[in-house]
């Protein structure tokens, strides 16, 4: 592989497991939500972000060019081997930690997708270009969650300022800017990732004052690890059971 | 006495719109046993896409690649929309969610019998979009056509998505049958486990079914549970022949005389356990929803207090 191809594929695996982890994630609510709405839309969210995946990782399969799909990528990697954000594998927690990293990350790829929509990378804008519009309605959805919860009951507060409080330790992690990220921004295929960082505070900090929630002190500890593929414990324990058939069964297709 | 003549003129009138082809439309009147039936009828056919959605959610997270993934959400969601329209369409009848939801829980209300067996392997996932769905949309062609407009309507456009589910389903057997011998083998496990409880979902023999001849005096069953039964079975045998699976049933047979597969005995005692509560997943379903909604309340209640908060 190219040094350019191999930065742009990793660059597409960082986006791709971001999605499919977090789609997961959501997908584990399926038939337990709180309201039939609520379990209706978020499987709605899942399959975006299922779908989001499927374009991206079969794009990352294209420009490795040794004959991997999407779905060997998805199926075949070990946990060392993936670089979602640490932040989409943590655990659904109630419906508040559930809301509340969906809001933080869909906030996240918000701002990341309208970036991305200029790359030059003519895959990759057309990627953003299709996914801005699902991720605005996450971020719309979650985001009003978060207010409901956080101007709702005192129970309901103190879930979502406990739910901020623990998914805090995570937000450095989605700015943790390495080579590839230099890299793709100087080649107008990337983000910026500290402006990013800057639009990010910027874009939550009024949602999460409107849920008269307080922001963790910004010394605190901070968990990091997703651009080189160290996670928390959680990560392969979701491999496990997302990857079960296809390991088990190694010759079959389905 | 002139109340009694009234509610028997209106009770004839009623008869002789339905008897006409009229449909009835939620403010016309309606004799309150017919409105009962149509609330047990459609509130049970809602609670069955509710608590539906458990079996096939439980393969979600392990579907075997990223396509079938989707198609499996896409499919469970269509589910949870069918059940918020037929409980919409159920509360035109004067009884809300809430309430129903209520009886769902406290085991008042039914649901359909085949929610309480377990999916195992990724095959049943097949077997429930094929058999399970297939089943459904005989019983749903049908009711499309029954004399309340809210729910005729509602399962018209339901049958469209169930089409996609049944299809997908087949797709999924006839893939694994193609596939290795350990993929077959899953298939015709899942066929081997599901037939049987399929044929159930259409409810007791004719002679057995205490409601069936009220409700077809109503138009809200055209059809007999076994006439639609033998329609499910005359349907998808050549289906599962096409594809190399064997249906357990060593009674089954083309009869060239009556033009309908000639077939053997569903075990009764075996359906009236699994709808007093005596199936094998009857207690997890149960607490599972129960769960759900207990676990929610506080969620529930918050977005009711932030809603009384900002009301203006």
């Amino acid at each position: 592989m190219k040094e350019s191809n191999e930065a742009l594929f990793r660059y597409c695996l960082r986006i791709g497991d971001t999605s499919l982890i977090l789609g997961h994630r959501v997908s584990e609510w399926c038939g337990h939500a709180p309201i039939l709405e609520e379990d209706i839309a978020m499987a709605n969210i899942a399959l975006d972000l299922i779908g989001q995946t499927k374009i991206i990782l079969n794009y990352a399969g294209e420009l490795e060019g040794e004959g991997r799909t999407g779905d060997d990528l998805a199926y075949r990697r070990d946990a060392r081997d993936f670089y979602n954000l640490l932040m989409v594998e943590q655990p659904n927690g109630d419906f508040a930690v559930t809301m509340m990293r969906q809001y933080l990350v869909s906030s996240y790829m918000f701002l990341l997708y309208s970036k991305l929509r200029n790359s030059t990378d003519k895959t990759i804008s057309a990627f953003a270009e299709k996914s801005l519009k699902e991720v605005a309605y996450h971020v719309r959805y979650s985001g009003d969650w978060v207010v409901r919860l956080g101007d709702g009951t005192e129970e309901s507060h103190q879930k979502a300022q406990s739910a901020l409080d623990q998914l805090w330790f995570f937000v450095d992690d989605m700015f943790d800017a390495d080579e590839t990220d230099m890299l793709m921004f100087e080649k107008g295929i990337g983000a910026d990732i500290k402006s990013l960082r800057i639009d990010w505070n910027n874009m939550i900090e009024p949602k999460i004052k409107e849920a008269k929630l307080v922001i963790p002190e910004a010394n605190n500890f901070m968990r990091m690890g997703s651009r080189s593929g160290n996670h928390t414990e959680h990560l392969g324990y979701i491999l496990a059971e997302m990857q079960f058939l296809p390991r088990a069964y190694p010759d079959a297709t389905w | 006495m002139e109340a009694t003549i009234t509610e028997a003129q209106l009770e004839k009138e009623f008869q002789q719109k339905i008897d006409s082809g009229i449909v009835i439309e939620p403010k016309d009147w309606m004799p309150e046993r017919y409105r009962k039936q149509l609330i047990r009828m459609m509130s049970q056919h809602a609670h069955s896409e509710v608590v539906g959605m458990l079996p096939e959610g439980n393969w979600i997270t392990r579907a075997p690649s990223l396509d079938r993934k989707a198609i499996l959400l896409a499919k469970v969601q269509d589910e949870a929309g069918h059940g918020l329209y037929i409980y919409s369409a159920t509360e035109t009848l004067g009884i809300d969610r809430a309430e129903m939801m209520e009886q769902l829980h406290t085991g008042k209300a039914k649901y359909s019998s085949i929610f309480n067996y377990p999916t195992q392997n990724w095959a049943d996932i097949g077997a429930i979009g094929w058999l399970v769905d297939g089943a459904a949309i005989i019983n749903q062609t049908a009711l499309a056509k029954c004399s309340y407009g809210p729910y005729s309507r509602a399962m018209i456009r339901i049958c469209k998505e169930e089409n996609f589910h049944n299809k997908q389903g087949y797709q999924i057997l006839a893939y694994l049958m193609r596939g290795t011998k350990e993929q077959q083998e899953m298939a015709q496990d899942a066929m081997n486990r599901w037939w049987w409880p399929s044929l159930m979902m259409f409810g007791p023999s004719d002679a057995n079914s205490p409601n069936s001849a009220e409700l077809m005096r109503w138009k809200v069953k055209l059809h007999s549970n076994d006439d639609l039964r033998q329609r499910f079975i005359d349907r998808t045998v050549p289906q599962a022949e096409a594809i190399g699976l064997t249906i357990p049933d060593d009674k089954l047979r083309w009869n060239p005389d009556t033009r309908h597969y000639d077939w053997g005995e569903i075990n009764w005692d075996e359906f009236y356990a699994v709808i007093s509560g005596n199936g094998p997943c009857n207690h997890e379903r149960m607490s599972a929803r129960v769960g759900a909604h207990e676990k929610g309340r506080w969620v529930r209640e918050a977005a009711a207090a932030y809603a009384q908060k900002h009301l203006n």
